[in-house]
């Protein structure tokens, strides 16, 4: 059963293999010179405390390589079930081969078994060598990356360390129950995307923030968490908003950022603005007071009126913990849909 | 007598569709069995159970005193070739010669080398490539090269022209008698098993008609040819099997073990086909309610 198995899947094997290699031979060559720079750009920053200015330009520069990769991370696992996982079983009910495999001597449940185990198995590798590898390759980016591309933010996150092979199990083995519920190839490669995609929206939308309880707290306002100064054209009140990063905390996941007033009362949401009793023309807040450090005096002046940052996130240090228990969940899905697949097999399947 | 293939009120059921109804039949060892009724009376179904790729509804079946599909034993004792002849078309003769090696524990490379060569089947050739006739060959090949104690084949021949027909029954016929093996094959044509076949069970509208050797249907069933009038007076402890009328002429076939000597009647030998399709005709059912009303 191992051979004709490996017969059948040889091809796709191999173009993975040769897809794979590509990529961490192209990462292998150009990550140690990214971390260089990396690492000579701290250097030269942090006696100026300019690391900030760095950060933005290193990350710029590299921003193309970076989505590049944590999208070829994202869509591996969705490729493996649609191309592997969903054509494993629908492909010989097409051709009806699996009447001529079902009266070899070999039971059904054995032939589902290597399938899966061979496949699936190949599936995770390839995943997980595809993750570590640009999990490795993209640190030094990961540590400068703006906040909406943090390690722990939704898109970022699942493109890196070991979740990406929970989702590729997940994935494969989708594909295979869809396929064998609806039989045919290519309606059961499109439920499966489709199933697949909204898992992967509810996931971050619905259960990652939960998985601890989100870090409560109060922030001083500066130039790492809020968006900025804004006037309308025609005059009226200075308006100022929050952006998702809290000080002192780079690389989490902001899950809400509220700006406070004095009184310790909400006066704006995530993204909202509201009104402060500052002035543009004259004062910290006026485009002649801006200096070197840009508007760090405005945002003593609008602290020194008592307003605040309140933000619930997720801090970078539970990285690897969501990574653990992400992988996890994946893992028991996937357990789900085996059984589920073994259990189809017997009952429905012939 | 050994049976390789007991039914026990046997049952098939999807969703609401009976596919098999209460089928009971005894299938002794040593025979080619032809199992025949139209498109859609439930033979694949049949074979299927036979085969343990269905799980009855209700009733038992046991093929050679296992449950069917149950272990890898079991599977290696009853060879099946599935309805088309089912092939990976990407794989190559020698591939699938080497499928069969790979999953099978009796399997005998001598003969699948063997037959494949008097077959002329290329080994590097891809399954996908070749003739109807020469998938069912390869079939065929696989089927017997695992050295199966039961051979069950659904429609076998169906699609192959009738040279190749030919072909396939002969070289069945030809591993029959050699190996010593038991043959269930299915077919809607009754000529393709009258050259093969010594048992015979008739399957109309997921049930069993009737079953039994074929010598011993052709020496019980008759068929009765008198004048319309005499119909009236027809001996009625005959098991009816068919009626048709004409004009001047009643025609009937009957089952019977005893003799007919009413003189009103000229009793003619049934051919094979002649029989099956008496069995087949399903208006006879309501031509034989309506006899009893008459009685």
């Amino acid at each position: 059963m191992t051979w004709l198995t490996w017969r059948q899947f040889r091809g796709s094997a191999t173009m993975m293999a040769a897809v794979l290699v590509v990529l961490t031979v192209v990462l292998a060559l150009t990550g140690p010179d990214l971390a260089s720079r990396y690492a000579a750009g701290i250097a030269g920053c942090t006696p100026d405390d300019t690391c900030d200015r760095f950060f933005d330009r290193f990350f710029d520069e590299h921003q193309l390589p970076f989505v590049a990769v944590s999208f070829v991370v994202l869509a591996l696992p969705a490729l493996v079930g649609l191309f592997w996982g969903a054509p494993l079983i629908t492909r010989e009910l097409e051709a009806g081969t699996h009447l001529l495999v079902w009266n070899q001597s070999v039971t059904r449940n054995r032939w589902l078994a290597v399938k899966l185990g061979i496949v699936g198995l190949a599936a995770m590798a390839a995943a997980c060598v595809c993750g570590l590898a640009v999990t490795w390759w993209s640190d030094p980016l990961d540590k400068s990356a703006v906040p909406d591309l943090a390690l722990m933010a939704p898109l970022v996150f699942g493109a890196r360390g070991i979740a990406p092979m929970g989702y590729a199990a997940f994935a494969f083995i989708l594909g295979v129950a869809v396929g064998m519920l609806v039989r045919h190839t290519l309606p059961a490669m499109a439920i499966t995307l489709a199933v697949f995609a909204a898992v992967q929206f509810a996931m971050p939308l619905l259960v990652r923030p939960h998985l601890m309880p989100p870090v409560t707290a109060t922030f001083e306002l500066s130039q790492v968490n809020m968006g900025g100064i804004h006037v309308e054209e025609q005059g009226g009140p200075v308006q100022i908003s929050t952006r998702p990063a809290v000080p002192g905390h780079a690389g989490s996941w902001v899950l809400s950022s509220d700006l406070l007033d004095s009184s310790g009362r909400t006066i704006a949401g995530s993204g909202e603005e509201a009104p402060v009793p500052v002035s543009v023309t004259s004062g910290p807040c006026s485009p002649q007071e801006a200096g070197p450090h840009g508007l760090d005096a405005c945002w003593l002046e609008i602290n020194r009126l008592g307003y605040r940052q309140h933000a619930t996130y997720q801090p970078l240090e539970r990285f690897w913990a969501f990574q653990w228990i992400e992988t996890g969940i994946y893992a028991l899905l996937t357990l789900g849909l085996t059984w589920f697949s073994f259990w189809w097999l017997r009952r429905r399947l012939s | 007598m050994t049976s390789v293939l007991q039914a026990q009120a046997l049952g098939k059921r999807y969703g609401k569709r009976w596919a098999l109804r209460e089928c009971t039949v005894d299938i002794p060892a040593g025979h080619v069995v032809g199992l025949v009724g139209p498109n859609g009376a439930g033979k694949t179904t049949l074979l299927k159970l036979a085969g343990g790729q269905l799980e009855p509804t209700t009733g038992d079946i046991t093929v050679l005193g296992g449950r069917p599909g149950s272990t890898p034993a079991q599977l290696a004792r009853v060879g099946f070739v599935a309805q088309d002849t089912p092939l990976y078309a990407a794989l190559s003769v020698a591939e699938h010669l080497r499928l069969g090696a790979r999953l099978n524990p009796r399997w005998d490379a001598a003969l699948a080398r063997e037959r494949s060569g008097q077959l002329g089947l290329d080994p590097s050739h891809r399954a996908g490539k070749l003739s109807g006739g020469q998938r069912a060959q390869l079939a065929l090949t696989l089927g017997l090269a695992k050295r199966p104690e039961l051979l069950i084949m659904d429609e076998p021949v169906a699609s192959l022209d009738p040279l190749a027909r030919r072909e396939f029954l002969q070289r069945l016929t030809e591993a029959t008698a050699e190996h010593k093996l038991s043959v269930v094959l299915s077919s809607h044509l009754v000529s393709d098993l009258e050259k093969v076949c010594d048992h015979l069970i008739v399957l109309v509208d997921s049930r069993v008609r009737v079953a039994g050797e074929v010598d011993r249907l052709l020496a019980t069933h008759h068929r009765l040819t008198g004048p319309r009038h005499a119909f009236d007076r027809f001996p009625f402890d005959q098991r009816v099997i068919s009626v048709s009328h004409t004009d001047q002429q009643s025609t009937v076939v009957v089952r019977t073990g005893s003799p007919i000597h009413d003189p009103a009647w000229t009793v003619s030998r049934l051919s094979l086909e002649d029989l099956v399709l008496a069995y087949m005709d399903t208006s006879t059912e309501n031509r034989r309610a309506h006899l009893e009303v008459q009685r």
